[in-house]
């Protein structure tokens, strides 16, 4: 197989939760693009891995999974904090850091 | 001479099967007008890359896929659908007034990415275990490296998951 399938098929799972992430208006849409920029850069990581016939990108992909779930928990909270405040999470609403 | 094992005919026809359902479940997720379509379309992704890391012999990092994304992060993202009262049904109002910078966007920075990767890497193979014999990276090799050379970054990376529980259990509780 080719290194490069994987790549590129990383490549378009991030392409698309860029465009998630810069279209999407509901707080828990942008976190699911998140994800996906994420699980597309586990694609890399294992693929330049295998390339290269070490062990460490396995290490940095559990590592990315971890801080994932770290992310999300967060994120989640966050969303709920901004929910309970102004019942609302459309992030077209917060609009408190402009000038 | 090529042989089949060159090839690997099935290896290929498996990634193409998985990655055109990640390519088409990801689709769903950023063109949802349902927030909870666009949640199970994540777990078709998730599952998928999943796959993805079993044919790249990384078993270990799969299994870990599916307990930890699957099976922890795809409930939260439930709970918070279902928690901040996001209208279940169709929700036109989901994407707001960016599509027409964001499509040129992602197109430009899919363009780019795809044209390095292919002057790049334009024909360099992965080994497999078939063909050139290699093995795929067991579970003892993981744990010794996280618990050899980087014992550091995993304390570090424990606090984190730390701080980030307490911080999710301040922000989140009611006073």
């Amino acid at each position: 197989m080719l290194v490069n399938q994987f790549l590129i098929l990383g490549a378009l799972l991030f392409c698309m939760g860029v465009y998630g992430v810069l279209t999407r208006k509901n707080a828990v849409m942008v976190l699911l693009s998140i994800e996906l920029i994420l699980n597309s850069v586990n694609i890399n990581l294992l693929a330049f891995d295998r390339l290269n016939g070490n062990a460490e990108g396995n290490v940095f992909a559990l590592f990315i999974i971890a801080i994932a779930a770290a992310e999300v928990g967060v994120g989640l909270a966050m969303v709920m904090l901004i929910y309970r405040n102004k019942k609302s999470i459309s992030l077209d609403d917060l609009s408190e850091m402009k000038g | 001479m090529v042989l089949a094992t060159d090839i690997q005919v099935a290896q290929n026809i498996g990634f193409a099967i998985i990655a055109l359902a990640m390519i088409i479940a990801g689709t769903g997720v950023i063109a949802s007008r349902n927030v909870v379509h666009a949640a199970l379309s994540l777990v078709i992704v998730m599952a998928g890359a999943a796959a993805q890391y079993v044919l790249l012999a990384a078993e270990f990092v799969a299994v870990t896929q599916v307990l930890v994304y699957i099976g922890a992060v795809m409930v939260l993202f439930l709970f918070g659908v279902m928690l901040t009262r996001a209208k279940l049904g169709k929700d036109i109002d989901l994407n707001n007034k960016n599509a027409a910078i964001a499509a040129p966007v992602a197109l430009l920075l899919f363009g780019v990415l795809a044209y390095v990767l292919l002057e790049g890497f334009s024909d360099d193979k992965i080994a497999t275990t078939t063909g050139d014999g290699a093995q795929p990276i067991d579970t003892a090799t993981i744990s010794d490296l996280i618990f050899k050379p980087y014992l550091l970054p995993f304390w570090g990376l424990s606090f984190v998951l730390l701080a980030a529980v307490i911080g999710a259990i301040v922000l989140a509780r009611k006073d």
